[in-house]
């Protein structure tokens, strides 16, 4: 029954990270009156180190995440699945290349060119972004290309190709339906991935700049007063492990789900 | 073996030459003007033009390229543009930290990993298995940065048990080596507990058990030992995750280490150290990933039989 909460947290998540922009909310409000101030009837979750709402920047923070995570997350399996099915496809020079390219990046910590991208890019939402898809591209790539390598001589693709179908009709129709249950779990867990990475990049100071809010900064502003007001780092890392433990559970749970269904899928593709 | 070991050295050879050109030509595609950082704006063209000169920037992008892996395959990484010190020295100091940090954590994980997955093998579908997997997925799911600083808040500033941050003496280390290896722990347990499962229904588990050996001594003997060469491999590879996550780790604690020296240079764009950084941490992931490789082909005829008969 885990499962049910993670869902109710993700769409809460995701209700919270949309309506964001219309609600009520004041996260750059600066009131040196409530500077550090704990939990309270007038300000629920307390306020920073220089009078902010913690809630407001809380439920701005997640907007962020998600932003960041929906744009990574989408770029990323877009661009690596269409590059992987096609080299695993068409095979030849352009496969071999892809081979060696995901051979590189696969042989060092994606994390660490992230960070030094990040660094190096300037910071932004838009650099997190880019940063962080130039890294994840690589895990859709190599998936995508396996799994089409080892469905590309299905009867129901050399019939399409004795049909005289387009490669790239084959490639989309024939092909990608079959192999999406991995990438849909890997997209899943990539999801957890990059909430994680984006707070940890804002975190080192590298990613979402002030005033604008995110988790991981929140986290670094309120660790230089964690004895006076402990809840300025409570409250966002309660939030952020929240999310990402519902995003591990459901994808957990899709895994699963997913692994035994396929085999059937399979079957009945193979026969259809 | 020789075949195999020239094929693997390659790849290795292939990493790095891949490695250090991404991190050259995305240091020199990306906005950014050293000379600008390092003169400030008050300094007239001429000054800038001759400092240009001097470092070399002036020349076509590919002879640099050159000129940097050359370098690179002397180990000379070049100045830091901040200190006027060899990059190599810099990252001398440094690296002991870091590997002190990543050996204790490494420990930590091993520690709490292998009981936990064997439990989770051995007890599977019980509460057990629940609650070794469940801890698991929390370890997976705390970052780094919010649990380093939980465990400071407990222990240092609640306990005083250990120093809040820096590097003096053994007690220091406790604290960052617990925060990087717990993430770590999470996901080599359930590496453990699914090789372990999966040698358990093998032939020989049931020859075993049929023979009357105890539950432990079938599991630890014959089960262990089997799915440890699995586990060995993937060990290396989450050793990159590790030393990605010693970035963070390095900054919550300002542990001096590579990480946090990668933090200080990009905010300060000394791009030769930044560049060094990432190289010296993706060589000793290369390193690492090369050794548990060749261990795994010596102790496992089948993997380099395949290899050789491609």
């Amino acid at each position: 029954m885990r499962w049910h909460w993670a869902a109710v947290i993700l769409v809460l998540w995701a209700l919270v990270a949309v309506c964001a922009p219309w609600l009520p909310l004041h996260p750059d409000a600066v009131s040196l009156t409530h500077i550090l101030q704990g939990p309270g009837s007038d300000m629920w979750l307390g306020a920073d180190d220089i009078g902010r709402p913690v809630l407001d920047r809380l439920l701005v923070g997640a907007g962020t995440s998600f932003r960041v995570a929906v744009w990574v997350v989408g770029l990323s399996a877009v661009c690596g699945t269409l590059l992987g099915a096609c080299a695993g496809y068409f095979g030849g020079f352009w496969d071999r290349l892809l081979v060696l390219v995901v051979d590189v990046f696969m042989a060092f910590p994606g994390i660490l060119l992230a960070i030094a991208l990040a660094g190096l890019l300037g910071p932004g939402i838009g650099n997190l972004v880019v940063a962080l898809s130039l890294v994840g591209w690589v895990g859709y790539a190599r998936l995508a290309r396996a799994q089409v390598l080892s469905v590309k001589r299905r009867d129901h693709v050399l019939a399409a190709q004795a049909l005289g179908t387009g490669s790239w009709r084959i490639v989309l129709r024939h092909l990608l339906p079959l192999i999406s249950a991995p990438l849909l779990v890997e997209a899943t867990f990539g999801v957890a991935a990059v909430i994680v990475a984006e707070s940890g990049l804002s975190f080192l100071g590298l990613g979402v700049q002030p005033p604008e809010a995110s988790w991981g900064s929140m986290i670094r502003d309120g660790v230089r007063y964690m004895l006076v007001a402990p809840h300025l780092v409570l409250a966002p890392g309660i939030a952020l492990f929240l999310v990402v433990l519902s995003v591990n559970l459901l994808g957990d749970r899709l895994r699963d789900r997913l692994d035994v269904r396929s085999q059937r899928m399979t079957l009945g593709g193979a026969g259809g | 073996m020789p075949a195999y070991l020239v094929s693997r050295l390659m790849l290795a050879v292939w990493v790095m030459f891949g490695v250090s050109s991404v991190v050259f030509f995305l240091i020199h595609w990306v906005p950014g003007d050293p000379v600008e950082v390092m003169l400030g704006e008050s300094v007239s063209g001429a000054d800038r033009e001759a400092l240009r000169h001097a470092l070399g920037l002036d020349r076509p992008l590919l002879q640099q390229w050159g000129a940097f892996l050359y370098g690179v395959v002397r180990f000379d990484l070049g100045m830091s543009l901040h200190q006027r010190e060899p990059v190599l020295s810099l990252l001398d100091e440094r690296f002991v930290a870091t590997a002190e940090l990543a050996a204790l954590a490494f420990v930590i994980a091993v520690l709490i990993a292998i009981p936990l997955g064997v439990v989770a093998a051995a007890r599977k579908g019980t509460r057990w298995d629940t609650a070794a997997m469940g801890f698991s997925l929390l370890g997976l799911s705390i970052p780094n940065f919010w649990l380093g600083p939980l465990l400071v808040m407990l222990f240092s500033l609640g306990l005083g048990w250990f120093p809040v941050s820096g590097r003096s003496g053994f007690a220091s280390l406790v604290l960052p080596a617990i925060t990087l290896g717990t993430s770590l722990a999470a996901i080599l347990s359930r590496m453990v507990r699914s090789s372990l499962l999966e040698v358990l229904d093998e032939d020989y588990i049931r020859t075993a058990r049929a023979k009357g050996l105890g539950g432990y001594r079938v599991l630890l003997g014959h089960g262990l030992r089997n799915a440890w060469l699995p586990i060995l491999t993937l060990l290396g590879m989450q050793l990159g995750a590790l030393l990605g996550g010693a970035v963070v780790t390095e900054a919550v604690f300002n542990w001096p280490g590579l990480g946090s020296l990668l933090v200080e240079s990009i905010q300060r764009r000394d791009y030769p150290v930044v560049q060094g950084c990432v190289l010296v941490i993706s060589l000793s992931y290369v390193v690492i990933n090369l050794c548990t490789d060749l261990a795994y082909a010596w102790a496992d005829p089948r993997i380099r039989l395949d290899q050789e008969s491609d």
